[in-house]
C-alpha cells in the first residue's frame, strides 16, 4: 500500500487527498519513510524537512477538510536548494552559504504550498546551479536513481532524482540552460522550462538572470501542467516577471497531434549520436503518426550557443554573486583587513567551477574585452532568437535531442569544457527565452554499461505556448509510454 | 587569444578571490582553453545586430514610495557572521 502511495503521481495524490480517500498527512509519512530507506543511497536531499512536512500535510487536510480546493492537495514535492524556504537552511549547494537560513519564502515555492503541495525537503544541486552533473555540489553527491554509479544530471539533479526514485511526486528545479531538461532526460522525467519570466524567480538565489527560470520536474506530463499552472503568474517582487494573463494548461492536455507542423532542426543531424539515432528517429516517426506534419527547419547560429552562453552566464554571475563578501550572510574568513576578508571569503567559500566562471565573467566584462566579448555574445543572441523566430514561421513546435548522451558515469567530464557541451542542445532556446521540456523517448545501453539508461526528446515552443508544448508532449507520452518500461534501482545498498 | 595573455591574477583582484599559484595555472590554463572555443563568435557578421539583453517584453517597474512591511531586522541579523547592536561589523575601513 504505502509502496502504491509513493509510485503515484501528482495528480492521482492530489484527487485522493481532495476527495479524502487519503490524507495529506498519510501521503507526507510515506514519503518520508521512502527518503529514510532509499536516500542513504541517492542522496537527493542536502536537508529533509520531516516536521514541517507533516505540520503542513496537516494543514493540508484541514483546509480540504474546510472545502478549499487545491489543486496539489497533499503532493509531496522537492524543492531544490537554491529556492528560499522560510526558516529552513537554503545553500544552492555551496560552502558560502552552507549554514544560512532563509528569511522568507521564494514565490515559487509559496504558490506551490498554496496550492496544496507539502515540500519533503531540500535537493542537491551544482554549486549555484552551475554544472551539469551535481558534481559541483560542495555539500553532498547525488546518485542517478536508475543507475548509482551515474550523475543525475544538474544542476538540478537532486530534485530529478528524488522524483525518480519516487521519494517526491514533483521536483522544483531551475533552468539557466539545460538544468531541468538535462536532469530530467537522464532521470527519466519530463523536465519543463518554461517562458522566461513567466515563473517568478523571487527568492532563487541568482545566478544568470536574464536566463534562469525555475520549472518542474516529473513523473507525467499531467504533473508538469499542474505544477505549472500552480507556479506560472505575474510577481511584483520579480521586475521581470512578465504581467500577462496566464493560460492553464492542465486543460490542454491532447491526445494526438492532428494540424500541429513539428521542426525538426537540419543543423541538429541526430546520426552523429550513435545508437540515440534510431531512438530520435523513432521519435519522429511517432510525432507524425500522431497527426503532426514534420517540416524541416534551420537553425543556422544554434552552433554558437554553447559559445554565447559561456560568456553571458558568467558575466552576469560575475555581477550576481559579487554580493558573496563575507560581511551580512554567510560564510566569513577574517583577514587583516575588509579587502583581506573579501579575498579569503571567497577563496574558501567558492568551489572551482564557481570561480572559473566568476573569472570569465570578470574577464569578459573588464576594460578592453566587454565589447570583443560580452556585447559580441549579446548580439549572437539576437541572432539565435531570430532563427527561432524565422522557424516558428514555418513550424509550431521544435522536436530535437535533450541531450547528446544518455546520463554517464562520475568523473567522465573532467574537462570543464566537455561538460559545457552537455547542454548544446538546450541552450539555445534558453538564450531565446523559449518554453522547452524534455520528455522520456527511449532507454539505451550506454557505453561501458550494463543497465539501460533513459534518454529525452526535446520539445520547444515560441513564447508564451505552454499550452500546446504541453498539450503535445502528453500526446507523445500516452502514445509512447517510454517512461513506464523500467523501474529505478531499489535504493538499497549492495 | 591565448591562456598567455590572460592576467588570470588580475582578474582574480577584480573578482576580489585570493588564488592559489595552481589554481593561477590551473584557471589560467582552462580560461584560455574558453576563450578559445567562445573566439568562434568571431566568425559570426553581428555588424547590423542589436544586442539582446533580456528576450521578453521588459521595462522599468516601479512602486509607490511608501513604507511597506520588509524582512525583521533580527532575522536578518542574525545571520550575519559578525553585528556590533544593529550594524553588520567589518574589519577598519578607514584609519584613525
Amino acid at each position: 500500500m504505502a509502496d502504491e502511495l509513493i509510485e503515484r503521481s501528482g495528480a492521482e495524490i492530489a484527487a485522493g487527498v481532495s476527495s479524502g480517500r487519503v490524507s495529506a498527512v498519510e501521503v507526507a509519512e510515506s514519503t518520508l519513510a521512502r527518503v529514510r530507506d532509499v536516500d542513504g543511497l541517492f542522496g537527493s536531499y542536502l536537508a529533509v524537512l520531516d516536521d514541517q512536512a507533516l505540520a503542513q500535510a496537516a494543514n493540508v487536510d484541514e483546509r480540504v477538510r474546510r472545502g478549499e480546493k487545491l489543486p496539489l492537495a497533499g503532493v509531496p514535492i522537492a524543492v531544490k536548494d537554491n529556492m528560499c524556504l522560510d526558516g529552513t537552511r537554503t545553500t544552492a549547494g555551496s560552502k558560502i552559504l552552507e549554514h544560512w537560513v532563509a528569511p522568507y519564502t521564494a514565490t515559487a515555492v509559496a504558490r506551490m504550498i498554496a496550492a496544496g503541495a507539502v515540500p519533503i525537503g531540500k535537493t542537491n544541486c551544482d554549486e549555484f546551479a552551475m554544472g551539469s552533473s551535481c558534481e559541483n555540489s560542495a555539500l553532498g553527491v547525488t546518485r542517478n536513481p536508475y543507475d548509482p554509479s551515474r550523475v543525475p544530471g544538474g544542476s538540478s539533479g537532486g530534485s530529478a532524482a528524488a522524483v525518480a526514485a519516487y521519494e517526491a511526486a514533483i521536483g522544483l528545479g531551475s533552468d539557466t540552460g539545460g538544468s531541468i531538461r538535462e536532469p530530467g532526460a537522464f532521470c527519466n522525467l519530463i523536465g519543463f522550462k518554461p517562458t522566461y519570466g513567466r515563473v517568478s524567480r523571487y527568492g532563487l538565489i541568482a545566478f544568470s538572470s536574464s536566463l534562469d527560470q525555475i520549472g518542474p520536474l516529473t513523473r507525467t506530463v499531467e504533473d508538469a501542467a499542474l505544477a505549472y499552472d500552480a507556479l506560472a503568474g505575474y510577481d511584483p517582487m520579480d521586475a521581470t516577471s512578465i504581467d500577462r494573463a496566464v493560460e492553464t494548461t492542465a486543460d490542454a492536455l491532447r491526445t494526438d497531434l492532428r494540424g500541429v507542423r513539428i521542426g525538426i532542426v537540419k543543423e541538429f543531424d541526430t546520426a552523429t549520436l550513435g545508437d540515440m539515432d534510431a531512438l530520435y528517429r523513432q521519435a519522429y516517426r511517432d510525432l507524425e503518426r500522431l497527426g503532426a506534419q514534420l517540416v524541416e527547419v534551420s537553425l543556422p547560429t544554434a552552433d554558437y550557443g554553447v559559445a554565447t552562453y559561456y560568456l553571458i552566464a558568467p558575466a552576469e554571475c560575475s555581477s550576481n554573486l559579487a554580493r558573496f563578501d563575507g560581511v551580512r550572510y554567510g560564510l566569513r574568513v577574517e583577514g587583516d583587513d575588509v579587502r583581506q576578508m573579501y579575498d579569503r571569503t571567497r577563496a574558501a567559500g567558492f568551489g572551482p567551477e564557481v570561480k572559473r566562471r566568476i573569472l570569465i565573467g570578470t574577464y569578459a566584462l573588464s576594460s578592453g574585452y566587454y565589447d570583443a566579448y560580452y556585447v559580441r555574445a549579446q548580439k549572437a543572441r539576437t541572432l539565435i532568437a531570430q532563427d527561432f523566430e524565422r522557424a516558428f514561421a514555418a513550424c509550431d513546435l521544435i522536436a530535437c535531442p535533450a541531450t547528446s548522451c544518455p546520463a554517464f558515469e562520475f568523473n567522465a567530464k573532467s574537462d570543464p569544457y566537455s561538460m559545457y557541451l552537455m547542454d548544446y542542445y538546450t541552450i539555445p532556446m534558453s538564450l531565446a527565452g523559449l518554453p522547452a521540456l524534455s520528455v522520456p523517448c527511449g532507454w539505451i545501453a550506454p557505453a561501458g554499461g550494463s543497465v539501460p539508461m533513459p534518454i529525452g526528446l526535446q520539445l520547444a515552443g515560441p513564447l508564451f505556448s505552454e499550452r500546446l508544448l504541453l498539450g503535445a508532449a502528453h500526446a507523445y507520452e500516452q502514445a509512447t509510454r517510454h517512461a513506464q518500461a523500467r523501474k529505478p534501482a531499489s535504493g538499497v545498498r549492495a | 587569444m591565448s591562456a598567455d595573455s590572460i592576467d588570470i591574477r588580475y582578474v582574480a583582484k577584480l573578482a576580489r578571490i585570493a588564488l592559489t599559484d595552481e589554481e593561477v595555472d590551473r584557471f589560467g590554463k582552462q580560461l584560455g582553453d574558453l576563450l578559445g572555443h567562445v573566439n568562434a563568435l568571431a566568425e559570426l557578421d553581428v555588424a547590423n545586430v542589436a544586442a539582446t539583453a533580456q528576450v521578453v517584453e521588459s521595462r522599468n517597474v516601479t512602486r509607490d514610495d511608501t513604507p511597506r512591511p520588509c524582512l525583521d531586522r533580527e532575522r536578518v541579523l542574525a545571520e550575519a557572521p559578525q553585528r556590533q547592536g544593529a550594524f553588520f561589523r567589518v574589519p577598519r575601513i578607514l584609519a584613525e
